[in-house]
């Protein structure tokens, strides 16, 4: 394995259970957290629906994965990034979304928050620092 | 330079996997190399054997076949997204019961890891979907 | 700089839109499939101080646009979105 360590960004644009996309990339930042890159998540346009609290899929009969979603810490998955105005545009705030913290073995295993809320502009200077961009 | 490339859709009903053809012929003939294509989500079905499309139209399946024989490209079909959409290959066939693998040409079934390798080792990655 | 390719037509979806809003300025943003519907709309010109434009020309054939490119987008071929993904550090998929 090489030794590089890039910076992965996955972004994250579509509602869940409606395509699999949500499902399916999440998949992949799981494997992905074995390789110890560089990784960062966006969640934008319906993809912050991805996070919203309180899904019950039982009626739907689908597999709920939305618990997975507050395990990413436990991956190193610790920096998330949301873009504001797509919470806007859907009447959605963060207390609707999941609380997703990570534990810093740095500082005594504090918890700290995963999720920051940005606007488009910070999200386009973000995008500009990676290396590698996976759209799903 | 050395390209990876990731197909998100399966083949005709979305044009993902035709331009991530054309795109990798093209680099190829501009003498660069390919690192791996990799097939996800509905991308996986670009490589079932099983598919008979009209004479008088592009034969995905096997244009892809033909283009990883040729220029030895590695095709990787993500063996989770495999499994759930039934593309088998004779040893998977083997390990779940199944009546029969089709798996076409040029394609091997691998882990979601290989996707990750494939960003870290090529100097772009680019992904084609819906 | 990134080079943003956008698939989707911007009359279906808001790919473009998204793409516009969030990137940075002096990135390139290369339309293909049905992302070259945006040669119709009026978001090409509006942005063009921002966003260097390409379009595929296969994909504008493809779909009867050949005569309808606005004036400063780039019209290429497979070779030249090869060329593209080369001199760009990094590549983004607005699917």
């Amino acid at each position: 394995m090489s030794q590089n360590v890039k910076k992965f960004c996955y972004v994250n644009r579509k509602a869940p259970y409606g395509t699999i996309y949500a499902w399916e990339s999440l998949e992949v930042v799981l494997i992905g957290a074995a390789f110890e890159q560089d990784v960062t998540l966006v969640f934008m346009d319906d993809g912050v629906f991805q996070l919203v609290k309180g899904m019950n899929t039982k009626g739907a009969a689908m597999k709920d994965f939305s618990k997975t979603y507050s395990a990413l810490g436990d991956y190193d998955i610790t920096k998330i990034y949301i873009d504001k105005e797509s919470l806007d545009e859907r009447g959605l705030t963060l207390d609707d979304l999941q609380h997703l913290t990570w534990e810093d073995e740095n500082e005594d295993w504090a918890e700290k928050d995963s999720i920051h809320l940005v606007d488009r502009k910070a999200l386009g200077a973000l995008l500009e620092e990676q290396d590698v961009v996976l759209s799903f | 330079m050395i390209f990876g490339i990731q197909v998100n859709e399966g083949p005709y009903t979305h044009q993902a996997s035709d331009s991530a053809y054309h795109f990798a012929k093209a680099a190829i003939e501009g003498g660069h190399k390919i690192y791996r294509v990799f097939f996800y989500h509905d991308g996986v079905n670009n490589a079932t054997n099983l598919t008979t499309p009209p004479q008088d139209d592009r034969n995905i399946v096997n244009r892809w076949s033909e283009l990883a024989t040729e220029h030895e490209i590695d095709m990787v079909v993500c063996i989770a997204a495999a499994q759930r959409r039934g593309i088998v290959d004779a040893d998977e066939a083997k390990r779940h019961g199944k009546g029969g693998h089709n798996l076409a040409d040029g394609f091997r079934i691998s882990g979601l890891g290989q996707l990750i390798e494939m960003g870290i080792e090529a100097d772009r990655t680019l992904v084609f979907g819906d | 700089m990134m080079l943003n390719i956008v698939n989707k037509s911007p009359f279906a979806s808001n790919s473009l839109d998204s793409c516009l809003s969030t990137s940075a300025p002096g990135s390139s943003v290369l339309l293909i499939e049905d992302g070259v519907y945006a040669a119709l709309s009026g978001r090409i010109a509006e942005t063009q101080s921002d966003f260097t434009y390409y379009a595929l020309e296969s994909d504008l054939q493809a779909r009867g646009l050949e005569g309808r490119v606005p004036d400063g987008v780039e019209v290429i071929d497979y070779s030249g979105f090869v060329d593209l993904v080369a001199d760009h550090d990094r590549v983004q998929s607005w699917l």
